[in-house]
């Protein structure tokens, strides 16, 4: 029972920490109908930049305080994916409008490309760290309900109660703020929102920005916990599964279904890895979101899809 | 003035509906598969054999194949890695469990397990659509990577999970230099262009773009959704996983499973895109531009005499193929096969455009 509820939450954190990634997703294809494949590359690109100029920005101001400089660091890696949102808008989404899906797809296929290339470039290629003073050392709970307690990763719990907040307020955002208002309009119709006055252009550029925002406090979280390398880019393939069984429209849907997700996953590779020889977490999550859309192809929480002639 | 059609009447049905209309135009095909079949393999050097024009060949199929898919049919696949990896381990199978397995036996064999593997991760489609397909198809490539890697009874129980095929003949033929070996795709490819577009042009061809336009109108006017969705998954992927066999068989030699990633997926589905959506000749522009683009970006500073080192270079690649990629989706989004008729259409009217 102790180990079950010890895979459980590990689970559970391992699914937020998805859904952050998730996260970023569903913003961006909410307001824009592009599904953006480049938020795992915004994720790395965020992630070696706040690395570097962590590393960076005491060397040029000459001061030793690891707090000011994450916090510049954190500030000069947001000023740059605004920067960015800027220029992706600019640059390739306002020339793309009223394209189809798959070409706009294939589009954020090509920035994902740009930015590998660039942020490595940039930035260099090795693995870099980010220590922003996430606690290594496991914690033990319940220790008087279960014989040896459980084990739970205190950095998994920072990182779980991070993701909630940041969802807790980006919900705030748009439900309450006029921008968000905005970008729901956007979301619902373009034409739409565009006959009311709200600047398409504009509210592109502040979504980009809110999924950089997004996916610099993914790339911060994972950065910390796996190291800033390239595979931090793959890690948004782990989320693929998170969106489309949560729905690509819905936020709370990111949240549950990084949730089922992770639990599927870590369940599955404890109970059922022995019988298929292992490894099969990368695949189960993928088949569970499968047999999900069969019985909702819209997802989760989707909205409905309507066949019309 | 050189590409005109007046004067060139159809007095039968078969005139007018041959693949090449235009006397210029079967002119130009004739001259281009002449070099192909007999200058090329007279005067290539073995690197441009090697490097260049056998895996564009192979690659151009299996986008031929993907192009059926999305292109024809509107499934977006991302899974096309998965029945590569589908049709070349088929095939490897049935070559050494099978004695006497002839080489083109064992590759047709591949392409039908995999149109099994493709027909069975088709059925969501029925359900599903759109970016939901896309993401669901990406379970068979996981699922295919996961599968090669571990069971060990697909790679015939080798230690080091690669496979390897050696001693290839076709008819008592062997298929060893790179000529040989470039003549043999290019006899496969030129036969299955010619029945895929043949295909496309068929009633089943044109259910399949029926069911792409709107599928929904596609059912009300009669067409079998689940008929010509099943179908367009079974045709390509059976044409993706004789690919697959090629590539590892000929081009590969020896494989494991990361031959057939997830990025070996995406790069066809930009083959495709860049080529030009519903269009066969596009499966060889999106190949051929994929192919060369990145071994000329890597010569440049070469040439240039840039001092560059290899990271660096592959980072620029990197860019410069994304940006690439982002521009040409801008200037045409509908690929360079639009980009070539458009041109067509001019020359027809050249050098009098009114």
């Amino acid at each position: 029972m102790g180990f079950f509820l010890e895979t459980l939450f590990g689970g559970l954190m391992a699914g937020m920490l998805y859904s952050l990634i998730a996260l970023g997703f569903v913003l961006i294809y909410k307001a824009s109908g592009v599904f953006n494949f480049a938020q795992g590359a915004m994720v790395l690109f965020a992630a070696l930049a706040m690395a570097r100029f962590a590393e960076w920005i005491p060397k040029w101001l000459g001061f030793d305080n690891l707090i000011v400089a994450n916090l510049l660091a954190f500030v000069a890696a947001m000023a740059l994916m605004i920067a960015l949102a800027w220029a992706i808008e600019r640059l390739c989404l306002s020339k793309l409008v009223n394209q189809e899906g798959i070409t706009l797809l294939m589009a954020t296929l090509g920035i994902s490309y740009f930015l590998d290339g660039l942020g490595q470039t940039m930035f260099g290629n090795d693995i870099y760290s980010i220590n922003v003073g996430m606690p290594k050392d496991p914690a033990m709970i319940l220790e008087n309900m279960f014989e040896g307690g459980l084990l739970l990763s205190k950095e998994d719990l920072i990182a779980a109660i991070i993701a909630a907040a940041l969802v807790a307020l980006l919900a705030l955002f748009f439900q309450k703020t006029a921008t968000g208002r905005a970008l729901r309009a956007v979301a619902d119709d373009h034409q739409a929102a565009q006959s009311i006055g709200i600047p398409l252009n504009r509210i592109w550029v502040i979504v980009w920005s809110v999924a950089g925002f997004a996916a610099l406090v993914a790339g911060i979280i994972w950065g910390s916990k796996l190291g800033v390398q390239f595979s931090l880019s793959l890690v948004a393939l782990k989320a693929l599964p998170v969106v489309i069984l949560g729905g690509l429209t819905s936020v709370p849907g990111a949240i549950l279904g990084g949730l089922i997700i992770g639990v599927g996953e870590k369940l599955s590779e404890i109970y059922l890895g022995p019988f298929f020889g292992g490894g099969i977490e990368i695949w189960f999550a993928y088949v569970l979101a499968l047999a999900f859309l069969l019985v909702r192809p819209q997802g989760l929480f989707g909205e409905k899809i309507i066949d019309r002639v | 003035m050189l590409y005109r059609e007046n004067g060139q009447f159809k007095a039968s049905y078969a005139a007018d509906q041959q693949i090449f209309p235009i006397l210029q135009d079967r002119v130009a095909i004739g001259a281009l598969l002449a070099i192909a079949f007999i200058v090329l393999p007279l005067f290539g050097s073995e690197y441009l054999f090697r490097a260049i024009l056998i895996p564009f060949l192979i690659l151009a199929l299996a986008a031929l194949g993907l192009n059926i898919l999305v292109g024809y049919c509107g499934q977006i696949s991302l899974g096309t890695g998965a029945f590569m990896a589908v049709g070349a381990y088929g095939a490897y199978n049935f070559l050494v469990r099978i004695d006497g397995m002839p080489l083109i036996g064992a590759m047709l064999l591949g392409g039908l397990s995999a149109t099994v593997i493709g027909v069975l991760f088709g059925i969501p489609s029925l359900r599903i659509k759109g970016l939901y397909l896309a993401m669901a198809t990406l379970a068979a490539q996981f699922f295919t990577d996961w599968a090669f890697l571990r069971i060990s009874w697909f790679t015939n129980n080798s230690s080091s999970g690669s496979v390897s095929v050696a001693g290839l003949n076709v008819f008592g033929l062997p298929i060893e230099s790179p000529v040989a070996k470039y003549l043999f795709c290019l006899v496969v490819v030129c036969v299955f262009a010619l029945m895929a577009k043949n295909l496309t042009r068929s009633a089943i061809g044109r259910q399949w773009m029926a069911i792409r336009d709107m599928d929904v109108a596609a059912a009300v006017i009669g067409i079998r959704p689940m008929y010509a969705k099943l179908s367009a998954f079974a045709v390509s992927s059976f044409i993706v996983g004789v690919a697959g066999a090629l590539w590892a068989f000929i081009h590969l030699g020896a494989w494991e499973p990361a031959a057939f990633s997830i990025d070996r997926s995406f790069q066809l589905l930009f083959m495709v895109i860049i080529g030009g959506l519903g269009s066969i000749m596009g499966a060889f522009f999106g190949a051929a531009f994929i192919i060369v683009l990145p071994i000329l970006l890597d010569q440049i500073p070469q040439w240039f005499g840039i001092p560059l080192s290899t990271a660096t270079t592959s980072h620029l690649v990197h860019m410069i193929f994304g940006a690439l990629i982002v521009f040409f989706l801008i200037v045409e989004p509908h690929g360079l096969a639009k980009l070539w008729s458009i041109g067509k259409q001019k020359l027809r009217l050249w050098p009098f455009p009114h």
